[in-house]
């Protein structure tokens, strides 16, 4: 949010001389380039990968809301789904039994995404499809 | 009743009543709808008259509106890549529509729509939808190897598989009940403490000094509602981008 481009002082309505559906960075590049000035310093991967991919992390206490929110959500939905399949089968009580030690194991799977070292992200190939 | 002296009542504040008299009596059309309106009308205002001048050099409601329009932008292209410029629309009304609903609860005897998790679930169901929709589009039926990383030994597909899908299935309930929770568990403490104010007052002349204690505290929360509040927006809106880059690029 804090912008450093220049992106405010652009010619409205100039065309830019690039395909339209070129991102901004792109046709920054493209504008400097016919300027004749350097090209920007930028991330070695399109600064795609400087960010990380977790939200902000707040404070102990929010940390600790969002992983009992996570642990309790999956056990919810695990029970829904549990009892829900119950009434249906006709197994009562065995497969809410199941169920909820399988959300047990979803809400710490959750955990673990929320408070887990980022991967390093594979550099994705521009999915051709799409 | 509050007739019978003063009582901490925190939790009427979350009632819906009809709005726009009889008409809107007889369309169930209450306060919660008034303010979506309003959020709305306002976040479209923004950008109408933040856009209007468009002026080489913007003034302070052109910044605001070019401001949050880059901001939401940068973090669908950071979030998602490339493609997150056909999300950006989407992303931006989510987030406007539940910060407008935020900010709006913080004015006095406003209504806050974000505290209702019929609200919150409905936007989050509609997330989770659209992230299905557009795995389902993109990979096609390759996206049920989602819930199987590669890597993992086969034999513990009937464990892994399971606890896959109810992780995703998890996504939407978690993302509204954080929303939810943190709107209504703010709007109680600060009807609570409002409350002391209120019967540590009437208590006598001791009281009437007590009761500054939990003002001040108000003014703390009031101040910490409004992080909060922006805060919660942010993270839905983030969230949903997370969400988002995981159905496109899958894995």
């Amino acid at each position: 949010m804090s912008e450093e481009r220049d992106g405010h002082d652009r010619p409205r309505g100039a065309s830019s001389g690039s395909p339209p559906g070129a991102s901004f960075e792109d046709r920054l590049g493209a504008a400097r380039r016919r300027q004749g000035l350097a090209p920007l310093q930028q991330d070695a991967d399109g600064g795609n990968s400087s960010r990380g991919l977790s939200p902000p992390q707040g404070n102990a206490l929010g940390m600790g809301l969002r992983v009992g929110v996570e642990l309790v959500s999956a056990l919810a939905v695990a029970v829904a789904i549990g009892w829900y399949l119950d009434g249906w089968l006709g197994t009562k009580p065995f497969l809410l039994m199941l169920f909820v030690v399988l959300g047990g194991a979803a809400g710490v799977a959750n955990v673990w995404r929320l408070v887990a070292p980022p991967k390093p992200r594979r550099d994705q190939p521009p999915p051709g499809g799409g | 009743m509050a007739a019978e002296g003063p009582t901490i009542d925190a939790l009427s504040q979350f009632m819906l009543t009809p709005a726009l008299g009889a008409l809107g009596h007889s369309v169930n059309f209450t306060q919660a709808n008034v303010f979506m309106l309003a959020a709305a009308a306002l976040t479209l205002g923004m950008l109408y008259f933040g856009a209007r001048p468009a002026a080489i050099v913007p003034g302070r409601l052109q910044a605001l509106a070019e401001l949050a329009y880059e901001g939401i932008y940068n973090m669908c292209t950071d979030q998602i890549g490339k493609e997150g410029r056909i999300f950006f629309p989407f992303v931006f009304t989510l987030f406007f529509f539940v910060l407008m609903g935020n900010m709006l609860g913080m004015l006095p005897y406003a209504f806050t729509y974000t505290s209702h998790i019929a609200v919150t679930f409905a936007l989050a169901a509609m997330v989770i939808v659209l992230v299905t929709v557009v795995a389902l589009r993109i990979h096609g039926l390759h996206f049920f190897s989602y819930f199987f990383p590669d890597g993992a030994p086969k034999l513990l597909a009937p464990l892994i598989v399971p606890v896959e899908i109810i992780s995703y299935l998890s996504r939407p309930v978690s993302l509204s009940i954080r929303l939810f929770a943190n709107m209504v568990a703010g709007h109680v403490m600060l009807k609570v403490f409002a409350s002391f104010v209120v019967m540590m007052a009437g208590a006598g002349v001791i009281g009437v000094f007590a009761s500054a204690a939990p003002l001040a505290l108000i003014v703390v929360l009031i101040g910490f509602e409004f992080l909060v509040a922006l805060l919660q927006a942010y993270v839905f809106a983030i969230l949903t981008c997370i969400y988002l880059h995981d159905a496109v690029h899958l894995h």
